[in-house]
């Protein structure tokens, strides 16, 4: 019940993203979301790709140093609250969210949560456990469509 | 050449710095027998001496130092620790140390004896720029290894003055002493004392408040121009001297009264130029690099230590101040690319050494030296590679925050870490130019 995530080191620098982006375009791969966090002098892209194996292939073939990481994609009704909902099981787990960032799904009816957690297996089992949505990768890729 | 003295021309040891030039140079040729006597001990120098068929015999006049084997920083290495060592480890009485071009430092070993000399060469230049026993000396250098703080330590111990061990950093500390004790004197390095000025002239702080007349400066290259913005800034003398832990440290060489360039203590060491291509020998006044013979250690005794700073010897005559000793100019570059950062010498190949531990194969990097204010600020920019990176920037920031942390326990300077994206660094070919240096250390 994870999905791959792509990670790049990404300078801080003009043109720098757009040449990932390029590459991927390129490549004929669709983004299905992008996230970045960043610093005064780096970034840090996080990139959910159906493809991600052979995005990990072309852009480490143009030079970017790429890292794969499983995340937890999960499902909310895309109305105030959704999120807090989701928070609130995860808070009482006792997991530490690494990092967080969302996207629309199903034509903007819902939204997609992902997640690194630093106890994933945990956070899985206690978001299923209250009835949440944790979507697999063909759940996701076919219905993000 | 300068006729008249800056300040009263005074001499700690005349009967050795004014000794007529050919008595000079029959106490280098006898000393120089020693030196090989004492280095044969060493497998290292016994094998090269035989090899060449010098004898201690065979060595006539100090010229004939031209037939001994030059000695390298590789070489000291390659014997680590303490190869070069010639006496029972029993009859040691200080070690000190010096950058390695690695991870480890290059170690140097004194007797008593080699104490004693070393504390009346540091008293030389002390005395020659103006200290007197009723001063009181501030030391801002480090204590530790560094030849620097211990050799002037007990070099103005031997003058007789007062010594306050401030050691460096902290400029608020280093200030307040200055103007609750009034030293007279303070001993860092030309860039620490352009900080200090920097504070003193724009922190509102009296200058009457504070009682420094002469500054000695070293472990770092300095220029001129550097030399009358302190003088002018801070009404004081500065002064200038030269020295290397590989043949003893500070007190080689230092300025008189008459500023004439820096006096060889020819007595204690012979001093050549040479090409470091060829290494042919290069006659007085003509640019190369320094190659030095200390005559009298003991416990460490070295040959020809290949010096790798690059300056000249002064070909105009004897200097009016009564000294009969070769003067040498200002250090104008290096043969090598060790560089010199808040007067700690550090190597590129240990900025590798410290990159190890994160990759395989050390990734691509540059150094980047600059002096925003009046410190020195070192950036390295390293290219990024998978085993340094993560999806999260908490691990990001611990990585680089690791980085630094290794880079500062090989080489003892914080480096701010700059991460870059794989292949963006400039490659050079053949002999890869690591560092840009935007400081300017030379007039």
């Amino acid at each position: 019940m994870k999905i791959n995530q792509i990670s790049l080191f990404l300078e801080n620098k003009p043109g720098h993203l757009n040449a990932i982006c390029r590459t991927l375009a390129e490549a004929k791969i669709n983004i299905v979301t992008l996230s970045l966090a960043d610093t005064q002098q780096f970034g840090i892209v996080r990139l959910i790709v159906e493809e991600w194996l052979k995005a990990k292939e072309v852009l480490e073939k143009a030079g970017y140093v790429v890292n794969v990481r499983e995340v937890v994609a999960a499902a909310v009704a895309d109305k105030p609250g959704g999120m807090a909902e989701i928070l609130d099981i995860i808070g009482t787990t006792g997991v530490n969210i690494e990092y967080m960032y969302a996207f629309a799904f199903r034509h903007g009816k819902e939204a997609v949560l992902v997640f690194r957690f630093d106890n994933p297996d945990r956070a899985i089992e206690a978001l299923k456990a209250a009835g949440r949505d944790v979507l697999d990768a063909v759940t996701l890729f076919n219905e993000a469509k | 050449m300068n006729a008249k003295p800056i300040i009263e021309n005074r001499i700690w040891q005349p009967e050795f710095e004014c000794l007529p030039r050919p008595r000079l140079l029959a106490l280098q040729a006898e000393r120089l027998r020693g030196a090989v006597a004492r280095a044969s001990k060493n497998p290292f120098y016994k094998e090269r001496f035989e090899r060449l068929g010098v004898t201690p015999e065979k060595i006539r006049s100090a010229d004939d130092v031209r037939r001994l084997p030059f000695t390298t920083k590789a070489d000291l290495r390659d014997h680590y620790p303490l190869g070069f060592l010639v006496v029972p480890r029993s009859e040691v009485a200080r070690y000190q140390g010096t950058s390695g071009t690695t991870g480890k430092p290059t170690w140097t070993a004194y007797t008593k004896n080699d104490v004693d000399n070393w504390c009346n060469l540091c008293a030389r230049f002390l005395v020659s720029g103006g200290l007197r026993p009723e001063h009181t000396v501030q030391i801002s250098f480090g204590f530790g290894l560094f030849t620097g703080g211990f050799g002037l330590h007990y070099g103005i111990e031997r003058v007789g003055a007062a010594i306050i061990p401030l050691s460096s950093g902290n400029s608020a500390r280093q200030l307040m002493c200055m103007q609750d004790l009034r030293p007279e004197v303070l001993i860092c390095t030309p860039s620490y004392a352009l900080k200090l000025m920097d504070d003193i002239l724009n922190g509102g702080i009296d200058r009457s408040s504070i009682a420094i007349e002469h500054a000695h400066f070293g472990g770092e290259p300095w220029t001129e121009d550097m030399r009358t913005r302190i003088e002018s800034g801070l009404k004081i003398r500065c002064w200038n001297n030269y020295g290397l832990a590989e043949v003893q440290g500070c007190g080689v060489s230092g300025e008189c009264a008459y500023r004439n360039g820096m006096h060889v203590q020819e007595d204690q060491f012979i001093i050549e130029t040479i090409d470091p291509d060829t290494l042919e020998p290069l006659p007085d006044g003509e640019k190369g690099e320094l190659v030095i013979t200390p005559l009298c250690r003991e416990a460490f005794p070295v040959i020809r230590y290949r010096t790798r700073d690059i300056g000249y010897l002064y070909n105009d005559g004897f200097c009016p101040c009564g000294r009969t000793t070769r003067r040498m100019s200002r250090i104008l570059g290096r043969t090598d690319d060790m560089l010199i950062i808040r007067g700690v010498n550090v190597f590129p190949s240990q900025i590798e050494a410290a990159l190890m531990p994160f990759e395989s194969v050390a990734p691509h990097y540059m150094i980047e030296v600059s002096r925003p204010a009046a410190l020195d600020e070192v950036t390295v920019h390293i290219e990024m590679q998978p085993g340094m990176f993560s999806d999260s920037m908490k691990e990001m920031q611990a990585i680089r925050d690791k980085i630094a942390a290794s880079i500062q326990s090989v080489t003892g300077l914080h480096m701010n870490i700059d991460l870059v994206s794989p292949n963006s660094l400039e490659r050079f070919e053949g002999k890869s130019r690591r560092v840009t240096d935007h400081r300017k250390l030379v007039d």
